[in-house]
Parts: structure tokens; sequence; C-alpha cells
């Protein structure tokens, strides 16, 4: 099994790599740690002229704070940030759905910015990006531009990203205050993608009192979701008040594009979807109480 | 199809190799360097048969660009095993323990299991069966791949 033949392009600056995307249009795809390229170029599910690698660009590979934010580079390995003290504390949602992707071969080439750019509608990095309210930064030939998760995915595998457009790095903010993060997701086996997960955040008051939270879902349309209903009837309310089993049909009450196919017709997507979103709420405030 | 030159320290040696971009890692091991122990089972990353070691990190080398591999210290199943033909510790727990049957997956088994170990040296059965999670066997219902991973890592 061979991908079509294409050129080989290994920019050592972001600049060059834009450079070469602006030149080359839309035969040309970025190559981060092709983990999803490479088998759908082996199977001839895609095709392009020249691939840009991004691995051999140091500015895309660093960790760094930066005004209330963790910035990641795009080509990050998924597992540089499953070992990483910086991000289990900056992001913890982040750091704890990594170890759902794949196994550990495949997370030693996956990114960060791949994952997000791929934009797999079960994938957990675009759900923890969405949950988070992170900002992609996004270069071009034209200069630079930042994106909100929520305007970032467009659909199954596509993007707001232009042809000549490359991910550089995500901005996820950090919350503070008593605040906890889970995820949850229901897999056929480990690895595989999920049949339907959940992703929360949730910051409490001394009183436990909710004082924001966020709902992601993924697996549940052509792209992750919130859970937006639910999460506005939760603010203010008591975290003792709240009902999980409840919460979590709220939460997947409204979603009307849910797969139906051989892993799961919709309906059982949504009951699971449903769960999922109980658990981790359970899990996740369990946390915060004991910020 | 043009081809280009790619420079790789596989299992101790430079090596030169002159490949198409689109070669797999996988293909470029086995075919330009006629290192046929990392065998190619899936071809598109599901079975972990062609796992081998990049700068120390077990990876799917079909998934791997053999140019992507540029400069980088690649181990193979062959770079595992003692010069003087006896066997490394992994694969004589495997032979100890049933680890194989027919003995295809065998290689991308013993390479992972060599990264986990290393970086875990001490693994709970949970852990293990994580760790194997990415292999994947047809033949021994993993029960001797298990016994196989425990006597390696001394328990």
């Amino acid at each position: 099994m061979k991908p079509a033949p294409f050129e080989y392009h290994a920019p050592v600056a972001l600049d060059e790599a834009v450079g070469l995307l602006g030149e080359l249009g839309d035969g040309a795809k970025v190559l981060a740690g092709g983990q999803s390229l490479i088998p759908m170029l082996a199977l001839r599910l895609a095709f392009f002229d020249h691939l840009v690698d991004l691995g051999r660009i140091p500015d895309l590979q660093r960790v760094e704070r930066v005004d209330g934010s963790l910035r990641v580079g795009a080509a990050v390995r998924q597992s540089a940030v499953e070992h990483s003290a910086e991000v289990a504390a900056a992001v913890p949602l982040l750091a704890r759905a990594t170890p759902l992707i794949g196994h550990f071969q495949i997370r030693n080439r996956g990114t960060v910015g791949g994952s997000i750019a791929h934009a797999d509608p079960a994938a957990e990095y675009p759900a923890v990006a969405l949950t988070l309210d992170a900002v992609m930064e996004v270069a071009s030939p034209r200069g630079s531009r930042d994106v909100p998760a929520a305007d970032f995915f467009t659909g199954t595998w596509t993007t707001d990203l232009a042809d000549d457009e490359v991910l550089a790095g995500v901005r996820f903010p950090t919350w503070e205050g008593r605040c906890g993060f889970a995820v949850e997701e229901l897999a056929r086996r480990h690895g595989d993608f999920a049949i339907a997960g959940a992703t929360v955040a949730v910051e409490l008051g001394a009183d436990d009192t909710i004082r924001r939270c966020a709902i992601g879902l993924f697996g549940l349309g052509p792209v992750p979701e919130r859970g937006t209903a639910a999460e506005q009837s939760l603010v203010g309310a008591s975290a003792g008040d709240v009902e999980p089993k409840a919460l979590g049909k709220q939460a997947v009450a409204d979603l009307s594009s849910i797969p139906d196919d051989a892993h799961g017709p919709a309906e059982y997507r949504r009951h699971v979807g449903g769960v999922m979103v109980a658990r981790a709420w359970q899990r996740a405030v369990e946390e915060a109480r004991h910020a | 199809m043009h081809e280009t030159e790619v420079h790789v320290h596989v299992n101790g040696a430079d090596r030169r190799m002159r490949v198409e971009p689109r070669t797999t890692l996988a293909d470029a091991l086995r075919e330009e360097l006629h290192l046929t122990g990392t065998h190619l089972g899936c071809e598109h990353g599901v079975c972990g048969a062609c796992t081998v070691l990049v700068d120390g990190d077990a990876v799917r080398a079909c998934l791997v660009l053999a140019v992507q591999a540029e400069g980088a210290e690649v181990t193979t199943i062959e770079g595992l095993t003692p010069d003087d033909g006896t066997l490394s510790p992994v694969q004589e727990a495997f032979r100890a323990n049933h680890g194989l049957q027919c003995g295809f997956c065998t290689p991308g088994f013993v390479v992972s299991v060599t990264a986990l170990l290393r970086d875990n040296p001490d693994p709970t059965d949970d852990e293990i069966r994580e760790g194997l999670s990415g292999n994947l066997c047809r033949c021994t219902g993993y029960q001797g791949i298990m016994a196989a991973v425990r006597q390696a890592a001394g328990r």
C-alpha cells in the first residue's frame, strides 16, 4: 500500500512553511504528526501534490504560559503533553484527554495541532479546545489571525483554515479557583475513536455555587458541540442540587446531527452521550470541591 | 518519480537510502536496507506489527515517511537482539511463555514491550494491557503475551 506520489518539503521556520503554502496553493497539505494523514494517503482517501512537514520547525514545539493561557505549539507531540507537569497543572482537561488518544505509539508521533486541524468529530482535542474556549493561532502569507474554537470547526474533517493557512499554536485558557475537569468517553476498544464522549469544566464558589461551567460533546455530530443550554441553567445553582443523569439528558437533548452507523444508532449514541456527561460532571464537581 | 537521499542511523550504523518521498519508513527498512524483521500487517496504523523505535520512541513505521526520519536514530527488532545470536530478555520471555504462535506480530510486540518496560519497569497488569493495546495478535489470545511481559518485568 503506497500513497500517490507527492513532493516533500521540510521547512525549518514558520515563515518558510506559510510561504510554501502560499506558493503551492490547494495542491499542498500540511503534515504534522501524520497519524491521520498518512493512513488517509495510504488508503488513497486523499491525494496531494505536496506535503509541507511542520516537524522541523522548533518554534512550533514550544509550550509556554501567555496572559492567562497555556500556549501549545501546533507540533507539540501528544506524548509530550501526556508527560508534561506544566500541562497537567495549567490545563488539566488537555492532559486528561491525552491518554484516550489512540495508543502510546500513536501519541509518540501525533501532535496537538494535527489532531485539532484534522478535526475528526470523535476526537478528544477538538472537544477540549471547544470546551475551554481555546483560541487557534493561524498563520498564512497574509499574516496571522486568531480564531476562537467555536468558529474553527466547520464540519467533518473541515475547519475554518484556508489552503494557505497553517495552525501554528493553540492558546488554552487556564482556570483558577475551585475548579474541576473531567473527560469521559465510551469506545469499543481502548484507543478506538469514541462512540460518544463528554468533557466538563466547572468552577465552584466557596458555598458550592456553580460560578461557571462548560460541557463539551464529541462523537455526537459532524463537529464537537457545547451543551450551552445546560451550562446556562447551571450557573448560579448549587452543585449539590444538580441531578447528574437529568443534566446528561438535557445536555444532549438538542443535538440534531448525531451519527447513525454500524458503531451505533443515533438514539443509542445520544443515550451514551448523556451518560458520559453525567459521569464527567460528577468527577469534575468532586474535584472542584476538593480544590 | 524522483527519489531523494535519506540518511538514518539504523541499529547503530549510518545508512543512506534513495527513496521516493511517499515511501514509508517500514518499506524503506525492508526494501532498501533489507531489514525484514519489521513486518507489515495492515499498513495503515492499526495492527502495530511494524513498530520500531525512532529516537527511542516506539512508533508505527507505516505511519512515518522515510524522509521524516532524516537524521533520526532508528532501532528495529534486529537491533534489539544481541550480536551473539542469543535473545533479548523480552524475546526470551515471549519464547518461555508461549507469547507467540505464528510469530508475524511478534517483532512489533517485542519492540513495543521493550519501550514500555524501559519507561515503566514495574507495570501493573492494567498498565501492561494498555501498553499492549496498540499491537494486535490473532493467535495467542494475549494471555501468553501478558505472562511474557510480567516475566520480562521480573515479576
